[in-house]
């Protein structure tokens, strides 16, 4: 056809079926499948051909979909994650069972293109499959566990995870309890799924970081666009037009009241047909911008004299964070050797693959919201406030959530969608493009970081001090917490005697910085690392045993006064790494010795990591139900990001109660149908919702064992509505259907509630801020180009304490995200507003870039977890960016400050450093 | 906003001809750019002309002297093509462009006529001595590839004329590498690349070097002066003649990728690592 109409019916064959769809004939080949279709398993993480996430076969050959016009994609064979395909089959079995797919939503396009690769390959090497997957972005896995599991298909091998008998789950690698749905592709994300006569939303956002506006006729415009039904300011937000992380700092409107704090702030929102808010220029809109000069950067949100952001913070410093201890300046003097430095980090966005995305439906004087989210009870809360209705009337039903990472703890979508289904009592869904998300959502806090630090001759840390200026942007989010954390964490895992340790988060004209993957403890442990490394050159000490000299352990004191107790882990694992540091150092310093532009290096770095919230109340509570017909329901609040909680309490649960997890169902942070178990952040999931679900499998085994007048060591065995207890002469059945059940057929239910036992900080910071830490000693060696000043990171070992791994696919699944993600924050991440908001621009590792790893898992036991355990998800992160810091500056003698490494930062480097070698030898 | 699909040649110039049309053809550039521009709030697009239904303008051809490279040859096809050592460097890009999805999609056409300053494909057309063939009602002219880019994402493409092959001429023993330098591995923009083509005489003599560099200036550039001292040159000291001197002519930038300074050393780098590569291939293929 010569002239297609703007709607035509076009015939595409899908996985061996024609279909007749009716669509533009320029629509992208992803956005039919999806909205024209219904083939949702096929997702659109970018929309420009950067992600790889809608990888679909065309004529056998990988393809982004979202670069296709559905008339180009006519008359072609177009295969999708959907098929009944038996090498897809194969794939999805090897993802399953080696824990390849987290969150999932870059597993469809993952597994379509290993199909292409391995029916284009059989024998494909470790090479030629980071060539075939090197198109499809993962934020979750570091792609370890994707390339193991096409290698075992490619061997043939028939990949299974075990199955826990009753009372053995917990250790055991079973198969994630929501991943079959992950690897068909029909696990339901935000943007999967919406009534079918819900209405679009389109922000309309502004482009101007600091800028006034007066709006025109509004009506007008709307009368003139056929299909839009509603154009919402601020002053149509039914209750109150702001949120935030913190009861007390609601400091973000939903829309702009009349001026823009950063650029990406919501100005309107757009309702009605798709076609209608799609097609709207938002130049067209009656906007009169009046646009203001910025503050960029913390040093211009602190300049005197500097335009307050928020009218009750006059000098921009939302918040301080303090610790001392001991005397600094006192400490500093006992020390043989000082060293002294200033770090700098930039914004790093998040880039989970999921763009946000849900819907939102009026149901009478409620509210359903159905979107990703990490925190459900939290988006409940802001969104009764936004609607102004109490929070009863608000529901939260969390999708499978894409990828978080901290960036979906705010809300984002939610007030928006909940307060035009509110008002126009219709549906109405969103979908966040990604420049969207990025430029609208918040990110890592950059970081300005002044630190010294003291050794006396033996190398034993005698005093570190620090002053950290954090960038929190435009709104609060969670500076706070950023704030109050870094000083806890800012000294590292060691004994330090004498401590001062000060924070500030800044307001600027930037995009709002909130939680990510460690908040704030990352930047700070790029500070306090390199410090050591100075200290052990100072000292002629090794840096691996400096921090062994120094690395804290039970019985030790932390810098807020806090005894660890128990479960203090940090000497095992600098102890299980020495061997392979030692062969590493020797091998790149013999390697070196050659002479050549190739240079190895090594370095070392430790963390630490409180879990849970920083002295603060942060309760979760589990339920388990068990119905007259045997029905056996987890009912869990906790919002599994992908990072394996909803599988990992199941393992806890089940263990507690003793029965097999098979014969579970569970319900994940439906707000009416959950209890509130808190964020999934803070790396407390496993441990407070875990010690939660814990009692809860205990409560419920006591009421079955107390039916049956049984002793402790009884086994259970659950058969339809039989329930047998078994405990030698003593046992007996229990026939579930003649009990007596509530309204909803349940017959007996167990409960379980967990707090971490925490203090508050007095002035100084001194208290205990957290239950429990993880540890952490990671070995990074790394290949640089001296000419090209171009870094590979070669290997990691990395070994954690974490107490006990519940699953250990899942904890080295956390503990290769982490390390890909500190990679990223190493080498190449950077969020600059304006500039890097895609991810053409922004550039996060792919499956090239990945090291080898290798991982201990430590298990010193906490007595205070679930079965010993505690949390990995943060700790993962926080000690891989100063490792390969340590080992750029083993290889070529820089010290860097700044991250990321780049090539040319580094070239500059050495080019500077050579400068001042050649004037010393002048 | 209409689309055209035409499925001859001459409908689609026609079209070409009486609108103002984005040509569509892999649509790793077109679909980009509409979602960058949806981002901020234009959904406007022109009318687009989907050529990928024109016969006759992909697969690779030899002719007497040259090699046809149909317009909507992929990158794909391309690597996966039987072509003479000559072709190395460009089938090596091919390989470097975006993630295999991309790479079978993205066609060669269109990495010209977007003409991104960082397009893999441009400074091997530029040391392959290409030339561009371009088709309008009117009837067909060629330019050297030099010629086409006019300057930054600019060509001499007219708004009637289509792409519809580059044209390389052949030259005897030559072969080629292509050198990319990115800050990661796959789907990556370069920070600078580097191609070479050389011919040698019988005694392992340069009798022919072309030398591009790409993403170190507007348009990528060849290095004639080092071009022409190379000539009698042993192929494996070759490396040894490059100084800094002939990048002189680059003018690379300052950018969020990297720094003009480091820009011009990486790819006085890159050009010593492409001689010294060949010559290593040599070495090889003798041993």
């Amino acid at each position: 056809m010569l002239d297609r109409p703007s709607l035509a019916t076009l015939t595409l064959t899908v996985n061996g079926t024609g279909h007749q769809v009716a669509a533009r004939p320029f629509a992208s080949l992803a956005d039919t499948l999806r909205e024209g279709l219904g083939l949702t398993g096929t997702k659109i993480g970018c929309d420009a051909g950067d992600c790889g996430a809608c990888t679909v076969l065309i004529d056998g050959e990988q393809a982004c979909a979202c670069l296709v016009s559905t008339a180009q994609a006519e008359g072609r064979a177009v295969t999708t994650i959907e098929a009944a395909h038996p090498l897809v089959d194969r794939l999805r079995a090897a993802f399953l069972a080696h824990g390849a797919a987290q969150c999932g939503i870059c597993t469809p396009g993952m597994i379509m293109a290993a199909t292409d690769l391995l029916s284009r390959n059989a024998a494909p090497t470790k090479q030629d499959i980071e060539d075939g997957i090197g198109g499809v972005l993962c934020r979750c896995t570091g792609y370890v566990k994707i390339i193991e599991a096409i290698q075992d298909v490619a061997r043939g091998a028939n990949a299974f995870a075990p199955v826990a008998e009753a009372g053995c789950a917990v250790g055991t690698r079973i198969a994630r309890a929501d991943g079959l749905p992950k690897v068909q592709g029909t696990d339901r994300f935000g943007a999967d799924f919406a009534p079918a006569d819900a209405l679009w939303l389109r922000a309309v956002r502004s482009p101007h970081a600091k800028a006034r506006f007066t709006l025109g006729d509004l009506d007008a415009f709307r009368a003139a666009h056929p299909g839009l039904e509603a154009i919402l300011a601020a002053k149509d937000i039914p209750g109150e037009n702001s949120f935030g992380i913190f009861p007390t700092i609601k400091d973000q409107p939903v829309l702009a009241p009349g001026f823009v704090r950063y650029r990406g702030e919501a100005v309107l929102a757009l309702v009605g047909t798709r076609e209608a808010v799609e097609g709207v220029r938002d130049a067209d809109l009656p906007i009169q911008w009046v646009i203001d000069t910025p503050l960029i950067g913390v040093e211009a949100g602190l300049a005197p004299g500097a335009p307050p952001l928020h009218p009750n913070i006059p000098d921009n410093v939302l918040t301080r964070g303090y610790l001392e201890c001991g005397d600094v300046a006192e400490g500093h003097l006992l020390g043989a050797a000082t060293a002294e430095g200033r770090f700098r980090t930039g914004f790093v966005e998040h880039a989970y693959i999921e763009p946000e995305a849900g819907y939102a439906v009026r149901i009478g004087d409620r509210v359903e919201v159905t979107a990703c989210t990490q925190a459900a009870v939290m988006d409940q809360e802001e969104v009764a406030r936004v609607v102004g209705v109490p929070m009863a009337q608000v529901r939260i039903v969390p999708t499978a959530c894409g990828g978080g990472f901290g960036g979906k703890l705010d809300v984002s979508v939610q007030p928006l969608i909940a307060a035009a289904a509110w008002l126009l009592k219709r549906p109405v869904r969103i979908v966040y493009s990604r420049t969207e998300s990025m430029a609208s959502t918040t990110k890592r806090h950059p970081s300005k970081i002044h630190a010294r630090m003291s050794a006396d001759a033996e190398g034993r840390f005698t005093a570190y001090e620090m002053t950290g200026d954090f960038n929190t942007g435009a709104y609060a989010s969670w500076g706070p917490t950023v704030a109050n954390r870094v000083p806890v964490h800012a000294t590292g895992p060691y004994k330090v005697p004498h401590v001062l340790n000060k924070t500030r988060a800044v307001h600027t004209n930037e995009v709002p910085a909130g939680a990510f993957r460690g908040f704030g403890v990352p930047q700070a442990a790029i500070a306090g690392e390199t410090l050591i490394d100075d200290l052990a050159e100072s000292l002629n000490i090794d840096r691996w045993a400096i921090r062994r000299i120094n690395a804290i352990d039970h019985g030790d004191a932390t810098p807020t006064g806090q005894i660890l107790h128990a479960s203090a882990g940090l000497p095992q694992c600098l102890d299980a790494v020495k061997a392979d540091y030692d062969a590493m150092v020797a091998a790149a310093d013999a390697h070196n010795a050659k002479g050549g532009r190739i240079v190895r290096g090594v370095g070392v770095a430790c963390m630490w990591y409180g879990c849970g919230n920083t002295s603060m109340s942060n309760p979760s509570r589990m339920r388990i139900t068990l119905t007259r017909d045997g029905r056996l329901t987890f009912l869990n609040g906790a919002v599994d990001i992908g990072q394996g909680s909803s599988t990992v309490l199941l393992q806890i649960a089940a263990d507690a109660l003793g029965l097999p997890t098979t014969q579970f169902d569970f319900v994940v942070g439906d707000t009416d149908r959950t209890y509130d178990a808190g964020k999934t952040s803070a790396s407390r999931q496993t441990f407070v919702s875990g010690n939660a679900s814990k009692l809860a499998g205990m409560d419920l085994r006591a009421k079955i064992l107390a039916l049956a007048n049984a002793g402790p060591q009884a086994k259970l065995k659950l058969d339809g509505a039989t329930l047998s207890v078994i405990d030698g002469d003593a046992s007996r059945t229990i026939d579930l259907a003649a009990l007596v059940a509530d309204d909803q057929g349940i017959v007996l239910a167990g409960e379980g509630q967990y707090d971490p036992p925490t203090t508050v900080l007095d002035a100084k910071g001194q208290g205990i801020p957290y239950a429990t830490y993880g540890f952490a000693a990671q070995v990074a060696e790394v290949e640089i180009d001296r000419l090209l000043g171009t870094i590979r990171v070669k290997r990691i070992v990395a070994a954690h304490d974490v107490g006990r791994a519940i699953n250990p696919t899942l904890t080295e699944g956390q503990i290769h995200g982490g390390i890909a993600q500190g990679l990223g924050l190493a080498l190449m991440e950077e969020y600059l507003p304006g500039r890097t908001e895609n991810l053409h621009d922004y550039l996060i590792p792919t499956a090239g870039d990945m090291p080898e790893i290798a991982i201990h898992l430590i298990e010193d036991t906490e007595p205070e977890g679930p079965f010993g355990a505690k949390g990995v998800g943060e700790p993962a992160l926080v000690a891989t960016a100063p490792a390969i810091l340590g080992a750029i500056r083993h290889a070529v003698g820089v010290r860097m400050t700044e991250v990321p490494v780049l090539p040319h930062k580094l070239w500059e480097a050495m080019q500077a450093k050579g400068m001042q070698a050649k004037e010393a030898a002048e | 906003m209409r689309y055209f699909r035409p499925t001859t040649l001459a409908e689609a110039l026609e079209i070409r001809a009486s609108h103002d049309v984005t040509v569509l053809a892999g649509g790793t550039d077109v679909y980009p750019v509409r979602t960058a521009r949806r981002a901020w709030g234009d959904p406007t697009h022109k009318d687009v002309l989907d050529i990928s239904a024109v016969p006759g303008l992909k697969g690779i051809t030899e002719e007497t002297d040259r090699w046809r490279l149909g317009a909507l040859t992929t990158w794909t096809e391309l690597a996966r093509a039987e072509l003479p050592a000559l072709f190395d460097g460009y089938a090596q890009a091919a390989c470097d462009v975006g993630g295999v999805q991309v790479q079978n999609l993205g066609t060669l056409a269109g990495n010209i006529v977007t003409a991104s300053p960082a397009g893999d494909g441009i400074p091997n057309l530029m040391a392959l001595d290409a030339q561009v063939e371009l088709v309008s009602r009117a009837g067909t002219r060629t330019l050297p590839y030099a010629a086409f880019a006019t300057g930054y994402r600019q060509t001499a493409l007219k708004a009637d004329e289509i792409v519809t092959a580059i044209l390389v001429p052949k030259l005897d023993g030559a072969r080629s590498t292509f050198l990319k330098l990115g800050a990661r591995k796959y789907l990556v923009i370069s920070i600078a690349m580097v191609s070479v083509v050389v011919a040698t005489d019988a005694a392992g003599r340069i009798s022919t070097a072309r030398i591009a560099v790409g993403a170190c200036s507007a348009v990528a550039q060849r290095l004639g002066t080092l071009e022409a001292e190379l000539v009698g040159v042993p192929l494996e000291e070759a490396s040894s003649v490059v100084t800094a001197a002939h990048l002189g002519d680059l003018q690379p930038i300052d950018d969020v990728r990297a720094t003009a300074a480091y820009r011009l050393a990486a790819a006085e780098a890159l050009v010593r690592d492409a001689l010294s590569d060949l010559a290593a291939t040599d070495a090889r293929r003798a041993a």
